[in-house]
């Protein structure tokens, strides 16, 4: 009689748990796909939201970080300017999906439609965006069409391997219309535009006379240390100088923060310059380029984020050619 | 009575007897217990390579090692071009060093090079071709045999080990093969810096339709061709090989550089 009573309740219980158990697992399973959802719907969301710049211009701020699978991609300043007739957009970010965040973000808040596009260099955060304004054209200089031309697309698979899933259906898309270096006049505005290089074989500046908004694309980093992966820096520093002279109202950096001063261009210019003067000495001292790597940074420059990080790309990707002409 | 003592007497004997091949039989074990920890307890790799056991037979043939932090590997963490990553080695208060093999344990071809230091100091630093992340490792042998094993882990995404050499894409490569230049710096404050540059393809044999042609010995000699040092090289050392040595240059007139690729063609060179 115990026994079996005994029996009847531990069968209960175990009835019990199992449908506890049952239970869990459902909800578990439920939120879990809850979840899942959430992840997807918010992993390719840059939450693009810009800011302005004075009045009519604006500027979606990227991260000032390196490639990773968690900004993906987005570390480039990309910007637009409302006119009467319509938006200019320069520079268009870092894929597919970026492009079209932005596109909808400025034709939703203001209603217009975009009229023009415009590239700062062949840089895949710079132009991997264009996809999404096939319909518009998409100018830039003869230099920079060619070089997406030509390295575009391996540019992009190189995105693809260092962001992942944001890079989905991205291909490199050429501008489809090149501009001379000169003023020319969209929506009203007084567009200069500026052809120069250093940072790459051929950069270009855009000056909004209009508003005094200078476009200075990766001829400028702010509070972010200089990427020199394609830099002649003897160019890119005449080049800094060039836009030194310019009167502008504000600054927008191809990344960092957008300034009204002269600051960003003196910083990058002391960057460039100490760079350079250090990598030729070490060369000069017979130093090997695992010993460059290792050379103690000045502290001035702790305010450029990532510094050791891309000061070792930087090495890793000018000391080779320095020490060939070295040794011819 | 007698027969009961007499008893006792073989019990208590049995009993101590027992009691000391006991403790004989614990000593023993604790000594080869002992033994077996410091002889032949298994190494535990600091950088935690699936390979380990593989490259410790196939490059060391599995002789006595010890991780030693005093043999100083640096590589970027990142390899930014898989052709070109530069590596040095720097062995330092060990004592004497007859040879540092480099390998990379992962990479389709894992030895990078073997440097016989001889007359100049335990240090080389040059750039190799990587194909994915890999330890990259020194092994310094000492004079009693034992191999100081240093490295660190090197990040790549890839790719340097199967492309062709550039030269490849220039119809010229074949004018310069061979061509060597270099320089010497006197440091007054730590042994003088030589570094050399050798035209040479350096392929590996993995890129399609592309045999392997790279060198395989390099020497220096003094003037009157006594040995220096020397080299052996492997595929993965990069295309137009630069090399960085430390020496005391007083104490060698004229430096001759000599070796050859394996398809037998010569190198040679004095250097200044």
């Amino acid at each position: 009689m115990n026994i079996s009573s005994n029996l009847s309740s531990y069968r209960q219980m175990h009835i019990y748990y199992i449908r506890r158990l049952f239970k869990t697992s459902l909800l578990v399973l439920v939120l879990s796909l809850f979840n899942l959802q959430l992840i997807n719907a918010s992993e390719l969301d840059y939450k693009l939201v810009a800011e302005p710049v004075g009045k009519g211009t604006y500027v979606f701020i990227g991260s000032t970080k390196y490639f990773s699978k968690k900004n993906g991609g987005n570390i480039a300043n990309a910007a637009y300017v409302v006119t009467n007739s319509g938006v200019i957009v320069i520079d268009t970010g870092s894929s597919y999906q970026y492009g079209k965040q932005m596109r909808k973000y400025i034709e939703s808040t203001t209603g217009l439609s975009i009229i023009k596009v415009f590239n700062t260099h062949h840089h895949p955060d710079h132009f991997l965006g264009n996809q999404a304004f096939k319909d518009v054209s998409i100018a830039s200089l003869q230099g920079i069409v060619n070089a997406i031309d030509s390295q575009g697309e391996a540019l992009n698979t190189n995105l693809y391997a260092l962001v992942g899933d944001w890079m989905k259906e991205t291909v490199a898309y050429s501008p489809t219309e090149v501009v001379t270096p000169g003023k020319i006049t969209i929506g009203g505005h007084d567009i200069e535009i500026i052809a120069l290089d250093g940072h790459t074989d051929s950069d270009m500046a855009i000056y909004d006379h209009t508003t005094g908004v200078l476009f200075a694309g990766d001829l400028i980093f702010h509070d972010r240390t200089p990427a020199v992966a394609n830099a002649n820096i003897q160019n890119w520093l005449n080049s800094i100088r060039q836009l030194q002279e310019l009167d502008y109202t504000y600054l927008i950096a191809g990344h960092g923060p957008v300034t009204t001063d002269q600051h960003a261009m003196i910083q990058t210019h002391d960057y460039l310059s100490w760079l350079h003067e250090t990598l030729q000495s070490a060369l000069d001292k017979g130093l090997d380029i695992s010993e460059a790597l290792e050379l103690e940074l000045p502290k001035r420059f702790q305010a450029l984020d990532i510094l050791h990080e891309e000061y070792k790309r930087g090495v890793l990707q000018l000391y080779p050619s320095m020490e060939q002409a070295y040794f011819e | 009575m007698a027969n009961s003592t007499l008893l006792k007497k073989h019990s208590m004997i049995k009993q101590i007897m027992s009691l000391k091949t006991g403790i004989k039989f614990i000593l023993s074990l604790w000594l080869l217990t002992m033994a077996h920890l410091t002889y032949s307890q298994p190494l535990v790799d600091p950088l935690d390579s699936p390979s380990w056991n593989l490259v410790h037979k196939l490059i060391l043939s599995n002789e006595t090692v010890i991780f030693d932090d005093r043999v100083k590997v640096v590589v970027p963490d990142m390899a930014e071009d898989p052709m070109n990553v530069p590596v040095s080695v720097n062995v330092d208060g060990i004592g004497e060093i007859e040879e540092i093999r480099l390998f990379a344990d992962l990479n389709p071809i894992k030895e990078i090079l073997n440097f016989h230091p001889g007359k100049i100091e335990p240090f080389i630093a040059f750039r190799f071709k990587v194909q994915n992340s890999t330890p990259v490792r020194a092994a310094a042998r000492t004079k009693d045999g034992v191999w100081h094993v240093g490295g660190s882990w090197l990040d790549a995404t890839g790719g340097g080990c199967t492309a062709p050499s550039l030269g490849r894409a220039l119809d010229n490569w074949v004018d310069t093969l061979g061509d060597v230049k270099s320089r010497l710096w006197s440091r007054a404050d730590r042994p003088d810096r030589l570094r050399f540059r050798i035209m040479h393809p350096m392929d590996t044999g993995l890129a399609p339709g592309i045999p392997e042609f790279y060198i395989e010995t390099l020497e220096l000699k003094d003037k009157h061709g006594e040995l220096i040092a020397h080299i052996e090289s492997y595929q993965p050392v990069s295309e137009n090989p630069f090399f960085s040595v430390d020496l005391d240059s007083k104490l060698f007139q004229g430096i001759v550089l000599s070796g050859r690729d394996n398809n037998g063609n010569l190198i040679n060179q004095v250097l200044q």
